[in-house]
């Protein structure tokens, strides 16, 4: 482990070791580019709501050795998701993606450290789609995950292959001996006409504080499909920028649903990019917040190819001092003809002193196209509390009901059933509802 | 079981009610009638406890208690049934879960056992028998893009269900064909005894051929101007509601 008195000026005088290849080149170039641009800060239009650079004045450790790490697979099992019997999990230590802790039970689901598999059959993969994020986010962050990436993670799935056991995909961060600094990386590749599901969740361990530079790319090749969770419910001292980053071939198609319910600041970004005809891409999204928390939603949806098809629908609660930002863009390029995108972002505020950002920006140049975009904050309704009242629920339990049935829309595109149900608790622990008005499906 | 005494309220400095007076005892049945904008729905909604109204005079009193005082759910707990002129929709609330909840809190409140999962399909099977609904509408979300008619029979399935002392009817048969306007009478019909009442807030006569009260009230710019048996509503519809104008000279706005 690596103590520094300040990140930003351990990551400014850095000297990147020597990696050969293609990954070399990249990070040398990252290195390059975040010299160039440093950390964004709100005078950044994309970073206008989220302020990150005070995060970046802290000491954190660095670690860059995982056998220094004293985190066992007995430290792993308190926290892994249900399911998590007949599931594929792979877990990242401080931000390093570590085999020995991982476990693979799909024989079609190749895993490999990024490294290992550039010196390999993967190369052109790699070298392919390895910092294609850094085409749409062009600032100092994305740039640092690029310029320091190791001990990253590739994941392959083989063509034709429907994935039966989804893969669990853990990040765990030690602050039990100080704050920690991670940047974790990974590149998925899912081949022509496969299928797979993904969840992907965030612990802090300790009370220290965490940040993460996360940047997960994705491949989606022709007629491939892919279901991905995001679960963010870390502790209040754990920040983190998130970046996904999707590129989607000839009909494939992409379903995303990202829950954001605790931590300190955390910046989403998901970019979900039609480059052949014939994509489709449902983007969902919850955030459920108080406290100081503070949520930032980017996605991108890049039409790039005629005959997409991309509906999209994030939905907060906001209460206490905390603060949802949701900021949607969708472009809709010259050739992108007959593009079906729709967007909506719905917010409800609890209480005074919360506040909610939201953006729709369409940039559309193409003629034969069908767009929406619509975007609604507002308090609990008192008509429907009155309603629910009338029949004899206590206010507690109406608005509790209500915004359950709020969350509903987003909660039930969880496909996975045990994901779906754990995240249905912690959605009322983080809104504070009764055991016993909890709404269950178990008289239908 | 019912005393309201020169009841007057408002919204903001509008005076909705302007001094009303109804003694509605156990086994009756009253309607409401009279033109748009007279304040029946306000009525209403100021038994059924809506908050938004501000009570500026008198006193309302049910089975001795002063109805004022207790919250809505409070209200609904002891007897009191607002079916709803506009049913709210709550998207994501399946319509069987919040009857579930409804019935084991006024159960509950009660002093009663909450019923379990067979208990309550029983109870619901018997009810929804009784109103003739369909249990396709009760799997839905709660009134979501149910068309009128069964957002009107979803009100009167939740009736059945809670069995209320006092079921205040606001307007069930507005939009209705004569069809549903039938079943709804039937079962209001078979809900009716003793020891129930029921308030009976209607446009037009037609329901009242179904459901024959024992009184009728004209209300008219927040008073009710004339009260009498049922046929007074046979002369409402024949005469229009410009007889009753005519009829009472009233002190234009207070
Ligand atoms: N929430 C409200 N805000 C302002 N005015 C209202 C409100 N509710 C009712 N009113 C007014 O009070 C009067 C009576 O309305 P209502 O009770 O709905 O009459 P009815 O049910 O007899 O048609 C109308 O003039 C109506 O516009
Ligand atoms: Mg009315």
């Amino acid at each position: 482990m690596n103590p520094t008195a300040n990140i930003k000026d351990y990551f400014d005088q850095a000297v990147l070791p020597e990696t050969k290849g293609k990954i070399g080149s990249l990070r040398k170039n990252a290195q390059q580019l975040y010299t160039r641009l440093g950390i964004p800060t709100t005078k950044q239009e994309e970073w206008k709501y989220t302020r990150i650079n005070g995060l970046f004045s802290k000491t954190y450790q660095l670690t860059s050795d995982l056998s220094k790490v004293p985190v066992s697979s007995g430290d792993i099992d308190a926290l892994r998701l249900p399911g998590n019997a007949n599931a594929n999990e792979l877990v990242f230590v401080n931000g390093l993606f570590s085999l020995e802790l991982s476990k693979i039970i799909s024989k079609d689901l190749i895993v490999l450290p990024l490294e290992e598999a550039a010196t390999d059959e993967f190369s052109e993969t790699i070298a392919k789609h390895l910092g294609h994020s850094g085409h749409y986010l062009k600032d100092g962050i994305n740039a640092l995950n690029t310029a320091f990436v190791q001990a990253a993670a590739f994941l392959h799935l083989k063509k034709n292959k429907v994935l039966e056991h989804p893969v669990y995909i853990y990040h765990f961060f030690d602050t039990r001996n100080g704050n920690t600094f991670s940047q974790p990386r990974s590149l998925v590749h899912i081949g022509e006409n496969a299928s797979m599901q993904v969840v992907e969740t965030f612990f802090t361990v300790g009370t220290g504080e965490s940040f993460t530079n996360q940047v997960m790319e994705i491949v989606v090749e022709k007629d491939a499909r892919l279901e991905y969770y995001k679960i963010q419910n870390d502790s209040s001292e754990s920040s983190q920028v998130s970046t996904t980053h999707i590129r989607q071939l000839g009909k494939s198609y992409t379903h995303s649903v990202s829950i954001s319910l605790n931590g300190n600041i955390v910046r989403n970004n998901l970019n979900v990019i039609f480059e052949a005809d014939h994509c489709e891409s449902h983007l969902y999204g919850l955030y459920c917040l108080k406290g100081q928390t503070h949520v930032d939603n980017h996605t991108v949806v890049d039409n790039v190819q005629p005959h997409c098809f991309s509906n999209e629908l994030y939905k907060g609660v906001v209460d206490g001092k905390a603060t949802g930002i949701f900021n949607g863009k969708i472009f809709v390029r010259k050739d992108a003809q007959k593009t079906n995108a729709y967007q909506s972002n719905k917010n409800i505020l609890l209480s005074e002193t919360a506040t909610v950002n939201a953006k729709p920006q369409l940039e559309i140049f193409a003629d034969d196209v069908k767009c929406s975009h619509g975007c609604t904050v507002g308090s609990l309704d008192e008509e429907a509390l009155f309603y629910l009242r009338s029949r004899g629920l206590s206010l507690d339990q109406a608005r509790s009901l209500l915004l359950q049935a709020f969350a509903m829309d987003i909660l039930e595109n969880i496909h996975l059933e045990s994901i779906r149900s754990h995240v249905s608790s912690l959605i009322s622990q983080r809104l504070e509802i009764n055991e016993h008005d909890r709404i269950r499906d178990d008289i239908e | 079981m019912l005393t309201i005494k020169n009841l007057h309220a408002g919204i903001e400095t509008k005076k909705i009610l302007k001094g009303i007076d109804l003694e509605i005892k156990a086994g009756e049945v009253h309607a409401i009638m009279g033109p748009n904008g007279s304040g029946k729905s306000t009525l209403a909604s100021v038994l059924a406890g809506r908050e938004n109204y501000e009570i500026t005079e008198g006193s309302v009193t049910y089975f001795g208690k002063d109805l004022l005082e207790m919250s809505p759910e409070d209200r609904a707990r002891e007897g009191v049934f607002l079916a709803f002129q506009y049913p709210v929709e709550i998207p994501g609330l399946s319509t069987t879960n919040f009857i579930k909840t409804s019935v084991n809190e006024i159960r509950k409140y009660r002093g009663e056992e909450p019923l379990d999962a067979v208990g309550f399909l029983r109870l619901m099977k018997e009810k929804m028998a009784l109103v003739n609904i369909d249990q396709s509408l009760l799997s839905r979300p709660l009134n979501e893009g149910f068309s009128g008619g069964e957002k009107k029979r979803n009100e009167i399935f939740q009736m059945a269900m809670l069995q209320p002392k006092l079921a205040i009817m606001d307007e069930t048969d507005s939009g209705l064909d004569i069809d549903a306007i039938r079943i709804v009478a039937n079962s209001v019909n078979k809900l009716r005894n003793k020891d129930n009442a029921v308030l009976l807030v209607t446009h037009y006569q037609r329901l009242l051929d179904y459901i024959i009260p024992d009184f009728v009230h004209v209300m008219y710019n927040g008073r009710i101007v004339k009260s009498g048996s049922k046929e007074l509503a046979l002369e409402l519809e024949e005469k229009g509601y410009d007889f009753i104008k005519h009829e009472v000279s009233l002190p234009e706005e207070a």
